[in-house]
């Protein structure tokens, strides 16, 4: 009989270890299921994890890495802090559509003046909008009871009706022949979020998703705030009879969920998008909340998810084009390797044991 | 800009490499917004990829990708498709206007087709879109000559220029023969939802409309028209024949197949230049569907008969007289509208109730 | 404008029509809650659904058999959920996502051969002198079958819960697992009843989307839906009957801001077009008051020997 053992510890070994079994594992039924569509497995698989890494054109895919994954790490560092204390922000979409509106609209309204001041005002307010669009959740949720989840996902459905009208109206291009969108970032120098380093898929988001990363593993691991997130997600009660003030820490996960988020759109509208536009959003603000989990709510877990889930979206396309895969058979592939990593994530804290049980 | 040197070497090693393999098969990207599988705007842009592999078989070889987001997405991917040697790329949606320029300057020698945008920044980026506001003055006589209610809906997705082009036009033309005609329009906001299209078709039909027009791809409206009885409709981007002879009664077909085979034959004979194509049902690129038999036969000639004065340009839908939704002039009498304005139409003509979602 | 245009009694008929497959899901996402499980996995569920019983009802020609097997197709995929939750010990939010990524591909795959096909119809029950009462009629009697049901499952769902040693013991289990362990109760196999009973009322709404709603198959068709059906749950604070509630609310100003828009409402559309969302942000606050709250082992996972 199969049985499994609470291990006493999380395994070190079997942390490290699991990812790569998920992988192949993946590997294995992928190939499966591209061999039943007819296409040669090892070929299908190859450009997923090879080619964007190593493959003839790494020089460009590696940046573009970067560009996809600073996004989705930046925000799900932000959802970490709030999933860590049970505090539910599943609206990081709408936050991102807002940092990007109220970023995008601060450069836009300077436009054409240049100057050095501007890009910094428009990450302030990025993140301020992120900010608050997340703290009309908390607000309700402190003030009323109000459950987050509800407020901050119909949020996301308001934020894009709001992004539609906007690039219909205030910020539509007046250049555009009345077609939708505003101007385009990039061609305006003082409020383009640039690449640091022209080639190295390095811009501001980057730099700020991993500030974020090394801000949040010294908040969690050095920081009083840190331990009161912990201590409310695993003892509630206990939280609240050692004096934490729950209220504050809704405002504070939310809050900073919020504008990480907001920075998020903010640092892409204004660099690798470049405009607002009706279909801005594609996705990061709940794409975030699988990698949150995936990288187990811990800051350097979910830097390195973030990036896996980089690497499989841009090895999909190429996938897709190079063998004529369905994007369908991409989507059917990165859903069996989540449930794989997922899976395989029990042999961190279980051991599986063969045998009668013991008698305790 | 290491990096745009890497590509151009990239890029002219590969030219290079096409050039001594003059056998090698002249490669076609497309770059898809939607899924091949969405019945409408994208599944009629495959139709023209699978029409120009029937046409030029093994001397031509097609990749695409579908489901490409617009922005960092799509410039990724037609950089993609540009590094692993394409020799023409179509662009196939709106938001993919910037990324497509941004990416042709990296390749001079790749040529790219961007759908629906107008700008061309270097002479290897053509545009091309479709007069589909020609089909729908033959839409918009039929639907004034079939109204009973006098009450025709019509189903919106953004206010944007296309749609707002559209409504004009079948406005114009239900007006001209049925001058009771009213138009109520619902904009879904949203480019793929059916079962909103499916509301907005209901909610239409309950409030008097006995023709549906749609600019939104599903055939939701067309089974809410079914179900309701005495109601026709016309189908949008394909022909959605399945729901004729009635309630659809006729179609506007996207048919890019003869331009994606004209542009490739360009390419593979060196004639390609860089230009701006806005072809109507003359060239082929609108197709109208068969108009069924629940369409009485005066009609249908009528209809015909706009159709072939459209085809051979001897009529412009949008001809004068015609004055804005204010009152103030637009077009004199005889005088026809110039491509400037319509591409970026953002007014509803005379008659037409209501505001434009700004 | 013209208010006289829109017909209340069509208006209520319709947007029972635009809450059912809601209702469905909900109802399904009620019960895998109420044994404190969270599937966010409802969508990909719904969409396998909604092609299982597209492709069933177009080749035996009986949308009857469709449900069916959307029901089971739903279900099917929710064993992949409960597999992992339940016997892996894999968190449920991101196994949840996962599941609704996999369901999205998977149905795509599957769907590929239906696009642009019709699918046969439902016969309408049509009860003779009632379904054409003036008002009632429409609103009380000139429904398909499923919409029905539905409204049926909601009340055998609360009575289920309410009443019965079933939903005394579905509560036990979600209230506090380890105490219901304790008592004997089979933790695990009772939540992979209400996942499967979860996945199998999913895929129920789906198929409505496909077979009667809509009615055709196109790849993403339940975009609309996404995580309305899981926001109603929360919406309802974990009881059956504000499920209804919260579905025709929804589905209702859905359908008002629609009527308004083709009546010719002076109010700038795309403030209607968010009014849905707002609307019902407003009554959650109403409504909070009410201090009854989730399962208070939603989301957690259960393993016996700890």
């Amino acid at each position: 009989m199969i049985r499994l053992e609470k291990r006493p510890q999380p395994s070190q070994a079997w942390s490290l270890a699991t990812p790569l079994v998920a992988v192949l594992a993946t590997m294995i039924a992928g190939g499966l299921l591209f061999a039943a569509l007819g296409k040669d497995p090892v070929e299908a698989i190859r450009p997923i994890f090879w080619e964007p890494l190593f493959g003839e054109f790494a020089f460009y895919y590696r940046p573009q890495l970067l560009v996809k994954g600073a996004p989705l790490v930046l925000i799900a560092i932000g959802l970490s802090l709030g999933f860590k204390a049970g505090i539910w922000n599943i609206g990081a979409e709408g936050q991102y559509i807002m940092g990007a509106l109220f970023g995008a609209g601060v450069g836009l309204a300077f436009y054409p003046l240049e100057a050095w001041y501007i890009f910094p005002l428009m990450v302030i307010a990025g993140g301020f909008g992120g900010w608050l669009w997340a703290s009309i959740p908390a607000y309700l949720k402190t003030r009323f009871g109000t459950n987050e989840i509800l407020v901050s996902l119909m949020l996301v459905y308001v934020a894009e009706q709001f992004l539609a009208s906007m690039s219909l109206g205030l910020m539509k291009n007046p250049e555009g022949f009345g077609f939708p969108g505003s101007r385009n970032l990039q061609q305006y120098d003082s409020a383009h979020n640039a690449e640091l380093i022209a080639g190295s898929g390095m811009h501001w988001g980057v730099v700020a998703a991993l500030i974020a990363v090394i801000f949040a593993y010294v908040l969690l691991n050095r920081h009083m705030v840190g331990y009161h997130i912990r201590l409310t997600g695993e003892a509630p009660r206990a939280a609240r009879f050692a004096g934490f003030n729950p209220t504050r820490l809704i405002l504070f996960c939310l809050g900073t969920s919020g504008m990480l988020a907001g920075l998020a759109g903010m640092f892409e509208v204004s660099g690798p998008s470049g405009q607002v536009s009706i279909d801005f959003n594609v996705g990061y603000g709940f794409t975030a909340i699988i990698v949150a989990f995936l990288g187990r709510l811990h800051p350097v877990g979910i830097l390195l998810a973030g990036g896996l889930m980089a690497l499989t979206y841009i090895g999909g396309d190429i996938a897709q084009s190079n063998l004529h895969l369905p994007s369908s058979a991409i989507q059917v592939f990165q859903g069996m390797l989540l449930f794989f990593l997922l899976a395989f994530d029990l042999l961190t804290n279980f051991r599986i044991s063969l045998g009668k049980p013991e008698v305790a | 800009m290491k990096l745009t040197n890497l590509m151009t070497s990239a890029a002219v090693a590969l030219g290079l490499a096409t050039a001594a393999l003059a056998e090698d098969p002249t490669k076609v990207g497309f770059v898809y917004v939607g899924p091949v599988g969405d019945g409408g705007w994208t599944y009629e842009h495959d139709q023209g990829r699978k029409a120009v592999v029937a046409e030029f078989g093994d001397k031509v070889e097609t990749v695409y990708v579908e489901n490409v987001a617009e922005g960092p997405d799509a410039e990724r991917v037609i950089t993609q498709m540009a590094l692993q040697g394409a020799d023409l790329i179509f662009t196939t949606s709106f938001g993919y206007m910037d990324p497509t320029n941004n990416v042709a300057a990296k390749f001079p020698k790749v040529k790219f087709e961007h759908a629906t945008g107008y700008k061309r920044n270097t002479d290897n980026v053509s545009t091309y879109s479709a007069r589909f506001y020609e089909g729908r003055a033959v839409q918009g006589t039929i639907a004034g000559h079939m109204t009973e209610s006098n009450i025709i809906g019509y189903i919106g997705s953004y206010p944007i220029p296309e749609v707002v082009r559209g409504i004009n036009s079948a406005y114009i033309h239900a007006k001209k023969v049925n001058p009771d005609v009213e138009f109520k329009i619902v904009w879904a906001f949203t480019w793929f939802d059916p079962a909103k299209e499916a509301d907005a078709a209901k909610v239409l039909i309950e409030q008097g409309a006995d023709v549906i027009l749609q600019h939104t791809d599903s055939t939701a409206p067309q089974a809410a028209a079914q179900a309701a009885g005495n109601v026709i409709t016309f189908g949008q981007a394909s022909d959605m024949a399945e729901y004729g002879p009635k309630p659809r009664v006729s179609s506007i077909i996207d048919d890019w197949a003869p331009y994606y085979i004209a542009r490739t034959k360009a390419v593979m004979d060196g004639t390609w230049t860089s230009t701006d194509t806005w072809d109507g049902i003359g060239a082929g690129m609108v197709g109208i569907g068969e108009i069924s038999d629940a369409v009485p036969a005066e009609v249908k000639a009528e209809a015909l008969a706009i159709k072939a004065s459209l085809a051979d340009g001897s009529y412009h839908a949008f001809t004068g007289p015609i004055n804005k939704q204010d009152g103030s002039a637009w077009l004199a009498a005889g005088e026809t509208a110039d491509d400037g304005t319509l591409a970026g139409m953002n007014f509803y003509v005379e008659g037409i109730d209501g505001d434009i979602p700004q | 404008m013209d208010l006289s245009a829109i017909n209340p009694a069509l208006l209520i008929a319709s947007l029972m029509v635009a809450a059912t497959p809601l209702l469905f899901a909900a109802i399904g996402e009620l019960v895998v809650e109420k044994s404190g499980v969270l599937n966010l996995g409802v969508e990909g569920m719904m969409i396998v659904g909604a092609v299982a019983g597209f492709a069933t009802a177009v080749e035996t020609g009986s949308p009857l058999l469709g449900f069916v097997a959307a029901a089971g197709a739903g279900a099917t995929l929710s064993v992949l959920f409960a597999i992992l939750t339940q016997y892996a010990q894999a968190n449920q939010v991101a196994s949840g996502l996962s599941l609704t990524l996999f369901g999205l591909g998977m149905s795509a795959l599957l769907g590929q051969s239906y696009v642009g096909v019709k699918p046969p119809q439902m016969q309408k029950i049509d009860l003779p002198v009632l379904s054409d009462l003036p008002v009632v009629g429409p609103i009380l009697f000139g429904h398909d079958p499923m919409l029905y049901l539905a409204i049926a499952l909601i009340a055998a769902v609360w009575a289920v819960i309410k009443f019965s040693r079933i939903g005394l013991v579905l509560r036990a289990v979600g209230e506090n697992h380890d105490a219901a362990h304790a008592l004997g109760y089979k933790v695990v196999r009772i939540r992979i009843l209400a996942i499967l009973f979860g996945g199998a009322c999913a895929g129920l709404g789906g198929a409505y989307i496909s077979l009667i709603r809509v009615p055709q198959w196109t790849e993403g068709m339940t975009a609309g839906i996404r995580w309305i059906a899981l926001a109603l749950v929360v919406f309802a604070s974990w009881k059956p009957w504000r499920v209804l509630l919260g579905a025709y609310l929804f589905g209702g100003v859905t359908v008002v801001q629609l009527n308004l828009q083709a009546a010719g409402v002076a109010i700038p559309v795309e403030y209607l077009a968010m009014s849905p969302y707002l609307i019902t942000i407003l009554v959650l606050v109403i409504l909070s008051a009410d201090k009854s709250s989730a399962p208070a082992a939603l989301g957690r996972n259960f393993h016996a020997a700890r």
